[in-house]
C-alpha cells in the first residue's frame, strides 16, 4: 500500500491518480505525526509506516529522503522513533539506508557551513542513534568521533570551537556509549582519556560571567561541560546502563540485526575561518534536587545521565514548539515516565534555566510566562505549587543571585502575579522589611511592586499588600511642577511659566512660544548671543517643566505635546548641555513615574530631541546616582542601545538595496536599449543611484561610528564609577563588595552580554583605550570573562 | 550574507507546514464589514500589518497598562483608544502599533487570551489605523457588543444598553 491509499475515503469515490502534491503532503503527515497518541502502538504504527514509505520509495524517494532529513534536525525529541523508523527501511533497502546516511552526512555539513551548530548537534545525535539500529557500524561511528576529538588538537583555534566537536561526541554518548563501547573498547577509553585531558587544560575565565548565581549552594552551576562528563563518567561507571531512554528500536531486534549496515564517510571536520561562530558556553542552571519533591518520585542526580537526557528532551521540546503554547504546554506534561520522575520539578527548572540563561534566553522572556500560565491550566491540581515553591526557592537566594537575571525574575513574577489577581503570601517575605533598603530582597519587592503597578494602578498595590509593606510600596505615579504653587512665585522664571500655560492652552505656535522665552534670562553669564538661543537652562526648564504638566494626564497627551513643540524643543537642545538638561528636567518633573520617563526619552531619541550619547550620559550623571540601581534605568539604556543598533542595520539595509538596485540597473543597461524605459525613468525619479550610494555609505559611517561612540562613553562612565568606589574602599579600609557595588559590576557585566556581537567589532579599541593593564583587576576581570566567551 | 539565505532556508523547516504551524498569528476568520477595498487587499493589508485590534477591556484601563504589557513583546509605536462615538471616553477597545511586525506576531502568541486589569483580553490583526475607526459602532456609541448583551459586566458600564433601557 502507499500513501495514495492512506485515509483516502470510500472506494467509490477514490480518483484514479491522487495529485503529487497530495501525496507529499500526506507524506510529511504521517511521518511528523508518527508517535503522536494514537490507539495502535507505537511499534505497530513504526511498522505500518515503514510499509507505506517502503512502497513510495520507486516515486518519492528524494522527498522522502528531504523529509526525514528534517525531522532528524527539527524533532531532535522524537529522535529515537525517527532511527527506528530509519532503521526499519534500511532493513527493507539498503540502498535507501546508504543513500539517508550520505544525505545526512551532507546536511551536517551544510549545517556547520552555515554556523548552525544546535541543529547539527541533533544531526551527529542522529546518526550515532542509527548504530542502536544497525544502519550505521560502530567502528566508523567511532572513527568519526575520533575525527572529533582530534579537533582539540588544532593550534590557533577558538576554545569555542573544540568545545562543540568535544560536546557533540559527549552528549551522543548516552545514546550509543553502550553500543560503541562494546565494539570498540580500547578506542573509546582513548576517546574518554583524550577528553579528559582536554577538559582538564581548558580555560573556564567566562564561567563567573555566566553563572546565575554567585554561591555554590544549596546546587553549584557547572560548566556545561565539565557537567557532561560528570554525568559521562557515572555512565561509564555503571556500565553504560541507561534506562530513560525509549528505544523502539529493541522491540523490531530480530528484524534490525539482519540488516547490513553502512560504513560513515570518513568525516573532515569544516576548518576553521573567520566567520565561523561557534556556540557561547553555558552553565547547567539547577535549582531543584530529590529533596524538594520527598513524596513524588526521586530526581534523578545532577551528575545522573537521566538528567541531561530529560533536560535535553525538554529543551528540544520547547524549541519545536515555542510558537503554539498550548501544543508545547501539552507535549511537556505528556513525556515519557511520568509516574517515574517528578516531570512537574523537570519542566520548572528547565523553564527558568531558559529564562534565567546568560547571555540571553533563547525565546521572548514573554513566552516563558504564558507558557507557565498554559502548564498551570493544564494541571492546576499540581504545577501552581510547584511554581510557588520555585518562586519561594529563588526569593530566597536573592542575595547572591545575577542582577541581570533579577531583572527578569522581577518581570516574570509581576506579570504572573497580574493575571492571577495579585494574589501572593506577601506575608511570608517579611523578612525584608528589616533590612536595608538597598539589599537584594527589598529590592526586588519594590521592583516587583512597581511592575505590579504598571500593570495596574497604585491604590491596588496598596490594597493588595499587608499594611506593613507600605515601605516598599511604589510612589504614586504624579507629576512634579515646580510652578505649580503660588508659594513658588519667588522662583525665577516662574511668571513666564505662568504665561506659557496661558499660550499653550490658547493653541499657541511654535514661534509665539519662542518669542515668550525670549524674555528668559540667562543663569550662564557668559552668554552673549543675542539670539538666545545657545544653551539656556532656565529657558529650557521653564518650557518642558510647563509643557509636561499641561500634557501629565496621558502618553498621547505628552506625545502629542513633544510633536507640536517639536521646533522649540530642537532649538533648546541644539548643544549637548541642552540636551541633557532636557533630560534632567524630565526626570524632576516625572521622577513618580518611571514609566513615563522611560517613554518620553523613548519618544525624544525617536524624534532626535536627544541623541543616545545624551541619554547614556544622563544616565551616569550625579543628578541620577540615587536612582542608579532602580531596575528602569537600566529598561532605558538597553532600550536606547537597541534604538541605536537597529538604526544602524536600517541604514546599512538601505544601502545593499541601492546597491542593489543599481546592480539592477546595470544589468538592464547591458540588455536590450528599447526596452524598459518606465524603470528607468523611476531611477532618475531618485537621482542618480552612485550618487545616492556614496551618500547611504557616509550615513552609515556616521551612524556606526555613533554607536561606537555610545559604547566608549558607557563603558568609561562605568570604569569611572567602579574606580571611584574601589578606591573610596582602599583608602577608608572598607568592604569592596556592597549591594551597589555587586549591583554597578553586574550591570557592566550585562552591557557586555546583551550587547555582544557588536561589542565585538571593538575589541581592539576597549583593549588599548579602556580596559588596559593599569585598571583595577576588579574591572578587568570583567572584560577577560567577556573576551573568554568566544576566545 | 550567501550564509544568511542558507541558513534562513534550513531553519524554515524546508516545505514542512505541521513543523511550522503558527497558529496564534494567523489571520483569524473576522473581517471589518467596514473596510473600503476588496477583500484581496484587505487581507494583503492584514497578512503585513503593524496593528492589533485588542478587545474586551475594562472601559477603566488605560493607555499606561496597555503600554506596559504590550511592551513586552516588543517596542511599541502607538496606541490608540477606543472611544463612546457620543460620550468620547473609553468604551472598551483599542489599537496597538509595533514598529516591527515580529513584534505584533510575538503579541499574538503571547499576549492574547492572557489577562490585563483581570479580563482576558483578545488581539487581532487590524488593516491600519484610519481616522474614524477609534469609535465604536454601537447605535448607542459604545462597541455593538455592549448593545446586546445581557450579562452584567461592571468593567464595561454594567448591563448591556438594550437592557439598560428597558
Amino acid at each position: 500500500r502507499s500513501a495514495r491509499y492512506v485515509g483516502a475515503g470510500q472506494p467509490h469515490k477514490r480518483r484514479r491518480t491522487s495529485e503529487p502534491s497530495e501525496i507529499e503532503e500526506r507524506l510529511e503527515s504521517l511521518i511528523c505525526r508518527v508517535g503522536e497518541k494514537s490507539t495502535s502502538s507505537l511499534e505497530s504504527n513504526l511498522e505500518g509506516l515503514a510499509g507505506v514509505l517502503e512502497a513510495d520509495l520507486p516515486n518519492y524517494k528524494s522527498k522522502i529522503l528531504r523529509i526525514l532529513c528534517t525531522v532528524a534536525r527539527l524533532l531532535p525529541e522524537k529522535l529515537t522513533v525517527y532511527t527506528t523508523l530509519v532503521g526499519l527501511l534500511n532493513a527493507r533497502n539498503y540502498n535507501f539506508g546508504g543513500e539517508f546516511v550520505e544525505a545526512m552526512i551532507r546536511q551536517l555539513k551544510e549545517c556547520l557551513k552555515v554556523n548552525m551548530y544546535n541543529e547539527a548537534v541533533y544531526l551527529v545525535r542522529f546518526l550515532s542513534d542509527l548504530v542502536n539500529c544497525h544502519v550505521i557500524a560502530a567502528p566508523s561511528m567511532v572513527a568519526m568521533f575520533e575525527n572529533f576529538v582530534s579537533v582539540t588538537q588544532e593550534e590557533d583555534v577558538p576554545q569555542v570551537r573544540c568545545d562543540w566537536y568535544m560536546f557533540a561526541f559527549l552528549s551522543s554518548l548516552p545514546w550509543v556509549g553502550k553500543e560503541l563501547y562494546e565494539k570498540k573498547d580500547a578506542e573509546m577509553d582513548r576517546l574518554l582519556s583524550q577528553t579528559e585531558s582536554y577538559l582538564k587544560r581548558r580555560q573556564k575565565i567566562h564561567v563567573p560571567m555566566l553563572q546565575v548565581w554567585t554561591a555554590d549552594k544549596p546546587h553549584p552551576q557547572e560548566e556545561y561541560l565539565d557537567c557532561l562528563w560528570s554525568q559521562i563518567q557515572k555512565l561509564k561507571k555503571d556500565r553504560w546502563q541507561e534506562r530513560h531512554i525509549l528505544r523502539p528500536y529493541l522491540a523490531f531486534d530480530s528484524i534490525l540485526c539482519e540488516a547490513l549496515q553502512h560504513n560513515l564517510p570518513p568525516f573532515t571536520s569544516p576548518p576553521h575561518t573567520e566567520d565561523s561562530v561557534y556556540p557561547m558556553p553555558r552553565v547547567i542552571f539547577r535549582m531543584f534536587d530529590y529533596t524538594d519533591d520527598p513524596e513524588g518520585p526521586v530526581m534523578p542526580g545532577s551528575h545522573s545521565v537521566e538528567r541531561f537526557v530529560i533536560e535535553e528532551n525538554l529543551h528540544c521540546i520547547i524549541k519545536s514548539h515555542w510558537k503554539e503554547r498550548k501544543t508545547c504546554a501539552a507535549q511537556l506534561l505528556s513525556y515519557p515516565g511520568n509516574n517515574k520522575i517528578p516531570l512537574n520539578y523537570h519542566i520548572v527548572e528547565v523553564i527558568f534555566a531558559e529564562l534565567f540563561q546568560l547571555p540571553s534566553p533563547p525565546h521572548i522572556e514573554v513566552m516563558y510566562t504564558t507558557l507557565l500560565i498554559e502548564l498551570c491550566k493544564l494541571q492546576p491540581g499540581s504545577l501552581p505549587q510547584v511554581l510557588a515553591q520555585a518562586t519561594e526557592m529563588l526569593y530566597m537566594r536573592l542575595d547572591t543571585m545575577n542582577t541581570t537575571c533579577i531583572d527578569r525574575f522581577i518581570n516574570w513574577f509581576s506579570h504572573h502575579l497580574s493575571n492571577f489577581q495579585f494574589r501572593w503570601s506577601w506575608e511570608d517575605w517579611s523578612d525584608c522589611l528589616t533590612q536595608d533598603l538597598e539589599k537584594p530582597k527589598p529590592k526586588f519587592v519594590r521592583e516587583v511592586l512597581e511592575k505590579c503597578m504598571r500593570l495596574s494602578y497604585h491604590q491596588r498595590i496598596i490594597d493588595i499588600v499587608p499594611a506593613s509593606f507600605s515601605v516598599l510600596s511604589p510612589a504614586n505615579p504624579v507629576c512634579i511642577y515646580k510652578y505649580g504653587d503660588e508659594s513658588n512665585r519667588s522662583l525665577p522664571g516662574y511668571t513666564v511659566a505662568l504665561c506659557l500655560t496661558i499660550a499653550i492652552k490658547n493653541k499657541a505656535s511654535n514661534d509665539e512660544i519662542f518669542s515668550i522665552l525670549k524674555d528668559v534670562p540667562n543663569p550662564n553669564q557668559d552668554d552673549d548671543d543675542d539670539e538666545g538661543f545657545t544653551f539656556n537652562p532656565l529657558k529650557i526648564e521653564v518650557f518642558v517643566q510647563t509643557l509636561l504638566h499641561l500634557a501629565a494626564k496621558s502618553f498621547s497627551h505628552s506625545f502629542s505635546a513633544l510633536a507640536k513643540f517639536h521646533e522649540v524643543f530642537k532649538t533648546l537642545a541644539e548643544s549637548d548641555e541642552g540636551k541633557l538638561h532636557v533630560l534632567r528636567v524630565v526626570y524632576e518633573v516625572w521622577k513618580n513615574h518611571p514609566q513615563m520617563i522611560a517613554v518620553l526619552v523613548d519618544k525624544m531619541i525617536r524624534t532626535q530631541i536627544v541623541d543616545c550619547a545624551a541619554v547614556a550620559n544622563w544616565i551616569f550623571s550625579s543628578e541620577l546616582a540615587h536612582d542608579f540601581t532602580r531596575f528602569y534605568i537600566w529598561e532605558i539604556l538597553h532600550s536606547t542601545i537597541r534604538k541605536m543598533n537597529k538604526h544602524v542595520l536600517k541604514i546599512h539595509k538601505e544601502l545593499e538595496e541601492t546597491k542593489a538596485r543599481l546592480a539592477r540597473q546595470h544589468k538592464r543597461r547591458d540588455s536590450d536599449d528599447d526596452d524598459d524605459d518606465d524603470d528607468r525613468s523611476s531611477d532618475r525619479e531618485d537621482g542618480p543611484l552612485e550618487e545616492q550610494i556614496e551618500r547611504l555609505q557616509e550615513k552609515v559611517e556616521s551612524a556606526q561610528s555613533e554607536q561606537k561612540n555610545l559604547f566608549l562613553v558607557i563603558f568609561q562612565r562605568f570604569i569611572m564609577l567602579l574606580t571611584e568606589h574601589l578606591v573610596r574602599c582602599e583608602t577608608g579600609g572598607i568592604d569592596v563588595f556592597t549591594p551597589w557595588y555587586k549591583s554597578c559590576i553586574e550591570r557592566l557585566q550585562q552591557i557586555f552580554l546583551q550587547h555582544h556581537q557588536i561589542i565585538q567589532q571593538y575589541m581592539v579599541t576597549l583593549e588599548n583605550l579602556l580596559f588596559t593593564a593599569e585598571l583595577d583587576h576588579h574591572i578587568l576581570a570583567v572584560f577577560q570573562q567577556f573576551c573568554a566567551l568566544q576566545a | 550574507k550567501e550564509k544568511e539565505k542558507e541558513k534562513e532556508k534550513m531553519c524554515s523547516g524546508g516545505t514542512l507546514s505541521i513543523l511550522r504551524s503558527d497558529s496564534y498569528a494567523d489571520l483569524s476568520q473576522y473581517r471589518d464589514q467596514h473596510f473600503r477595498g476588496t477583500r484581496y487587499e484587505q487581507e494583503r493589508l492584514l497578512r503585513k500589518s503593524c496593528t492589533l485590534y485588542v478587545g474586551n477591556l475594562s472601559f477603566y484601563t488605560t493607555e499606561e497598562q496597555i503600554h506596559e504589557l504590550f511592551g513586552k513583546s516588543g517596542d511599541v509605536k502607538k496606541i490608540i483608544m477606543g472611544l463612546d462615538k457620543v460620550k468620547k471616553t473609553a468604551c472598551g477597545f483599542c489599537f496597538v502599533e509595533y514598529y516591527a511586525r515580529g513584534d505584533a506576531e510575538n503579541a499574538m502568541r503571547y499576549i492574547n487570551g492572557t489577562r490585563l486589569d483581570d479580563r482576558i483580553i483578545r488581539t487581532d490583526w487590524d488593516a491600519g489605523f484610519k481616522e474614524g475607526r477609534q469609535y465604536g459602532r454601537g447605535r448607542s456609541g459604545g462597541q455593538v457588543r455592549d448593545e446586546y448583551r445581557q450579562d452584567y459586566d461592571a468593567g464595561r458600564g454594567g448591563y448591556g444598553k438594550t437592557v439598560q433601557c428597558q
